[in-house]
């Protein structure tokens, strides 16, 4: 029963917290929301069965992805303008009609999700039981993921370099 | 540990209302930086979806699938965030439609 309260709870802590975030004028208001936001959602990962999937949430998105968008907002030096310039962008006349398109498919999605039964969770899926199936039958995925990262490392280095040396 | 009560769909509820929070943000923000904080915040809602699925079952795929996402967004942000960077330098704003040609 205790479960069920906190998964509730944690719904609630992370629905909220991503409307605020999306909603904020200032970028490092709206990174530390979205930061108690993925929080929030390790905890449901937690109780849903999940804890591996709940520690990595934590480690790499509420760490290291939310880190990287600090030291780039750090490095951008917004300022003060910045935040009027975002309030005046954040009209109703802006956001109703992408407003009204995200209502009606969220509609559809939760008329969809009305006819599913059953419970979340039959029990907890341990790190050893991911580990097994990862380098198991899943090991081209391993080594797709290894290529992407590469991929993007070297992308990242390349457009970030070209943007040091013309300032300086 | 026994059946717990959290019903399945109550779980892909949370997730598409998180998707869909994601998408308004998407498509109502100007900002790049706010951009990819929103399709983060899509890409969790997904993988929120796919563990969901795994642990209705429990089996360790959705959290294999999970990884993955974890991998692309991580990806995805470090070359996006390249590119926050670069429009910054160029069109001293981050103001996504002054960067709506291919040419600068």
């Amino acid at each position: 029963m205790l479960e069920v309260t906190l998964f509730y709870l944690a719904s609630a802590v992370a629905l909220v917290a991503t409307i605020l975030a999306m909603t904020r004028a200032n970028a490092i208001h709206a990174l530390i929301y979205l930061i108690v936001s993925l929080l929030a959602v390790a905890v449901i990962f937690f109780i849903i069965g999940a804890p591996f999937a709940a520690a990595l949430e934590i480690v790499i998105y509420a760490g290291a992805i939310m880190v990287l968008f600090v030291f780039v907002i750090m490095m951008l030096n917004l300022g003060e303008e910045g935040d009027a310039r975002e309030r005046q962008w954040l009209q109703p006349r802006i956001w109703s009609g992408p407003a009204a398109l995200s209502l009606v498919l969220l509609g559809e999605l939760l008329y969809l999700m009305s006819t599913i039964t059953g419970p979340a969770s039959i029990g907890v899926v341990s790190a050893k039981t991911v580990g097994m199936a990862l380098f198991g039958p899943y090991v081209l995925a391993v080594e797709l993921a290894s290529m992407l990262l590469l991929a993007g490392l070297v992308g990242s280095y390349h457009l970030g370099r070209r943007a040091l040396e013309r300032e300086g | 540990m026994q059946e717990l009560a959290v019903p399945l769909n109550h779980v892909l509820l949370v997730s598409s209302l998180l998707f869909c929070i994601g998408m308004l943000g998407l498509m109502m923000r100007r900002n790049i930086i706010f951009i990819l904080m929103s399709l983060e915040v899509m890409l969790n809602a997904s993988a929120l979806a796919f563990i969901a699925a795994g642990a209705h079952w429990g089996q360790p795929d959705g959290q294999i699938m999970f990884m993955l996402i974890l991998s692309v967004a991580a990806a995805e942000v470090a070359v996006g965030l390249g590119l926050v960077l670069q429009v910054q330098r160029r069109f001293k704003t981050l103001d996504m439609d002054n960067a709506n040609r291919m040419r600068g």
